[in-house]
């Protein structure tokens, strides 16, 4: 009779923990999930004003300014779509022109991505899943020259924020 | 030459691994005395013999940088530092799972030495044993031979990515894999004692010192990797939630729990089910971390380049490792008995919570590894998981089962009873938490977690402290005062850490600036002036060397380098170090200005108290290792204790009847 109450008593304690974790894991996940939009993506589906997303995509030869102050401003392409994407920190060392990168940040009002982090691979021949997917499904294949040949173009259909829709353009009149 | 002898040397380990798996089993059949087992153990040895030679072909290949080989072309160049040639050869995939197979071979002949006491148990765990081996062994020559070919060869090969060209990562690898390899042998005992149908105690007494070398080694392993992180890659950082990070995680929070159930069910009895699940997962999770980090399903910072047919490979000997063990748990855990009964104020009961508070720990950080990669299989969009999840979940579990740990060690076993343990900790309990919580917030204004992490580690460095005190005059016999000590040096570590964590959770934003010589910025009010830039070139790499004036910590010199074998460009960290922490600078890009002069990108940082991490770190190693000592001078199972056995520093009380009974 002890022995059955000590193993509902540890069985007990388990099961309570075990529900506090489970719950604490549930409502985390909902709460820092971050989704990853691809350029081509965003323009169909924007995400909402504020939320924090990923992006990614292959970083377009030309694009990366430096500005003196610091900080970095480029643009990465799917070859359908393009954003740009302002960091003020320090660009990692593996970052180049022509390479898969993921940023995660917020995007602002005119469409431009405003990332606090940028990831780019330890080794450089690796594609970011999500990129590499998003290339594919925008039709972008790897052959031995990288994506698209050695020189990353932009697709010319950059991100500008999300359509907004006329009634809402102008309330005052 | 290398390359074939190299080649046969890896079909032969893999030959005498499977030899081993079956004349062990056969050894261990026939009650593990007779002809069987020492076929077996021979077979062992040419097990070992081969790997070893193997791994030495391959440090000799790249010595000798023989481009002929495509893994020695991929990871080695003729300018390179010697050192780093050797340690080329566990650099990459081909290379470091040699090594995994070569410690696998390793401890199956250790477990042959010097393993289970009972012959037939020992000789049935050299046969699990094997049974690793073969399968790893099978991936390595199948699958992923360092050995194979490169036709034709190429004039130079393409370098060890520099940022690895670093004497911790040199170190970091081994001790990692000794950690994550050696978990095998706990998995194989375990494996053995419910196939012999061992009792409990037996089982948990046979496995403890192999997961505790194993876990102090694991930790030497991450944290060697976190200190590369810090002040190799740039910015700072040295946890990063990251899912390469997780993969050895996983395995070190389970390690974790089983050195402390298994020493309850060694002592007690306690959970012996329990302690021989955790062996049995423990090493199914660092296969999970080898799929993780090899297989590049998951996004990461730091994974080896993607290859989804290793990935099959790897989860087919997950798959198989995982069905043998818990098929086995399944239909046998009932043989391990029961353990005597225990109050919820015992020992018993703390290590009980303990093991839930870390099992619970690497479940949710097992939920959002695994999460994304749910996701996107499901067909749904990809999602990411990322530090914010683990600082909400695993955060404040780990930091519960820091509160319960400074009390364990003065419990009694069994019956227990709170009331002596609580009245020694009476001082530390009133005045610690309180008192960190006061200065985090009067030094740092920091956040709420990092306060209370802060206040916990302060409330287990004081239990650590009182437990040296009162434990480890204590104990009687010379193994019990070293294991002792290792306990109270292991927590103190525990709470360093947590300290540490906790004062860099609060420190000042980072600040990223383009500076030209001459130029001032302040940190953490240390004012930092870049003073000049010079060459400063090495063997392999070009290098931009700054000299940066820091108040209080003098010249620093971060460098900016190129490394042409690899073509990229890596930071190597100027690190100011004082009592109240680290000042951070590294140094980027150049970039010209409009007026004409060239600024520099300069990353700047403070890390207070990020010496506690170190220091913390070490210490659970060292304890780790006490510990292991200890245990290896102690009889190899002691007479159960009869009356639930004493708390140190209590001196021996009269012992109350079992309750359960």
């Amino acid at each position: 009779m002890i022995k059955a109450r000590r193993r509902l008593w540890i069985i007990a304690s388990g099961a309570v923990v075990l529900a506090l974790a489970a719950t604490l894991a549930g409502v985390a996940l909902r709460d820092t999930m971050v989704f990853f939009y691809s350029p081509s993506m965003v323009s169909e589906n924007p995400p909402q004003p504020g939320q924090r997303v990923r992006v990614g995509g292959l970083v377009v030869h030309g694009s990366v300014d430096r500005p003196g102050e610091g900080g970095a401003n480029f643009t990465v392409t799917d070859g359908r779509g393009d954003i740009r994407i302002e960091y003020a920190g320090s660009l990692p060392d593996l970052f180049r022109e022509g390479q898969g990168i993921v940023a995660e940040g917020l995007f602002g009002e005119m469409g431009v991505f405003t990332a606090d982090r940028v990831l780019a691979k330890h080794d450089e021949t690796y594609m970011p899943p999500e990129v590499a997917e998003a290339l594919r499904q925008s039709g972008l294949s790897m052959d031995d020259e990288g994506y698209g040949g050695d020189r990353i173009e932009a697709s010319g259909n950059l991100y500008r924020g999300p359509a907004v829709p006329p009634a809402a353009e102008d309330p005052v009149g | 030459m290398i390359a074939e002898a190299g080649r046969f040397l890896v079909a032969l380990a893999f030959i005498a691994s499977l030899a081993q798996m079956v004349l062990a089993w056969r050894g261990a059949d026939h009650g593990g005395l007779e002809g069987w087992t020492r076929a077996g153990r021979a077979a062992a040895e040419a097990a070992v013999a081969s790997a070893g030679l193997a791994f030495l072909l391959l440090i000799i290949a790249f010595v000798q940088s023989d481009f002929t080989i495509a893994y020695v072309a991929g990871h080695s160049h003729v300018d390179k530092p010697l050192v780093y040639k050797i340690a080329g050869a566990w650099g990459g995939h081909e290379g470091s799972m040699l090594l995994w197979c070569l410690l696998l071979a390793v401890f199956g002949l250790g477990l042959a030495r010097v393993g289970p006491r009972e012959p037939a148990m020992r000789s049935r765990a050299v046969s699990f044993q094997g049974l690793l081996q073969t399968l790893f062994f099978g991936f390595l020559a199948f699958a992923s031979n360092p050995f194979d070919r490169l036709d034709p060869a190429p004039v130079q090969g393409n370098d060890l990515n520099p940022i690895l060209q670093d004497p911790a990562l040199v170190m970091h690898p081994p001790l990692l894999y000794v950690g994550y390899v050696g978990l095998s042998a706990a998995f194989a005992i375990a494996a053995a004692g419910l196939m012999q149908r061992s009792g409990g105690r037996e089982v948990a007494a046979a496995l403890r010192p192999w997961a505790l070398g194993a876990w102090t080694s694991l930790t030497a392993g991450i944290a060697l990797g976190a200190w590369w992180a810090y002040y190799e890659l740039g910015w700072g950082g040295w946890w990063f939630w990251d899912p390469v990070e997780n993969a050895s995680f996983m395995p070190w929070l389970l390690g974790a729990a089983l050195i402390h159930s298994a020493i309850a069910t060694e002592k007690r009895g306690a959970f012996p089910g329990w302690t021989v699940f955790l062996a049995l997962l423990a090493y199914v999770l660092s296969i999970l971390g080898a799929f993780l980090v090899r297989s590049g399903v998951i996004t990461s910072v730091h994974a080896f380049a993607l290859d989804p047919e290793r990935g099959v490979w790897i989860l087919g000997m997950l798959g198989v490792s995982a069905v043998a063990g818990f098929a086995l748990f399944a239909t046998r855990a009932g043989s391990l008995g029961e353990g005597d009964g225990f109050a919820p104020t015992s020992r018993e009961a703390f290590i009980g919570a303990n093991n839930l508070l870390l099992a619970a720990a690497a479940g949710v950080v097992l939920l959002g590894t695994l999460y994304p990669l749910f996701v996107e299989l499901l067909g749904m969009p990809m999602v990411s998981v990322g530090p914010p999840y683990f600082d909400a979940t695993a955060t404040p579990l780990m930091m519960a089962a820091l509160a319960l740990l400074p009390l364990a060690p003065f419990l009694p076993w069994a019956n227990g009873g709170a009331k002596p343990a609580l009245r020694q900790m009476r001082a530390a309990l009133a005045l610690v938490p309180v008192a960190a919580a006061g200065a985090a917030l009067l030094w740092f204004g920091a956040p709420v977690m990092a306060v209370i992490a802060g206040a916990l580690g302060a409330w287990v460095l004081a239990g650590a402290a009182m437990d040296a005190v009162s434990g480890i005059p204590a104990a009687k016999a010379r193994g019990a005062k070293l294991a002792a000590a290792g306990r109270a040096l292991a927590h103190a570590g525990v709470g360093f850490i947590a300290l540490g964590a906790a004062a860099d959770a609060s420190r000042p934003p980072d600040i990223n600036a383009a500076m030209a010589p001459g130029e001032t910025i302040e940190i953490a009010g240390h004012r930092v002036t870049l003073r000049e830039i010079a060459r400063a070139d090495g063997p392999n790499y070009l290098a931009d060397r700054a000299r940066v004036s820091v108040s209080g910590r003098g010249d620093l010199f971060p460098e900016r380098r190129f490394y042409w074998g690899a073509d990229q460009h890596t930071r190597e960290v100027g690190l100011g170090s004082g009592i109240e922490g680290d000042v951070y600078l590294s140094i980027g890009e150049a970039r010209p200005r409009a007026d004409g002069s060239t600024a520099y990108e300069v990353r700047a940082a403070f890390h207070p108290l990020i010496w506690a991490l170190g220091l913390g770190a070490s210490l659970v190693v060292l304890g780790g290792l006490l510990a292991l000592i200890g245990r290896l001078r102690a009889p190899v199972l002691e007479p159960r204790r009869k009356a639930g056995a004493v708390a140190p520093g209590k001196g021996a009380a009269p012992e109350p009847a079992e309750a359960g009974a």
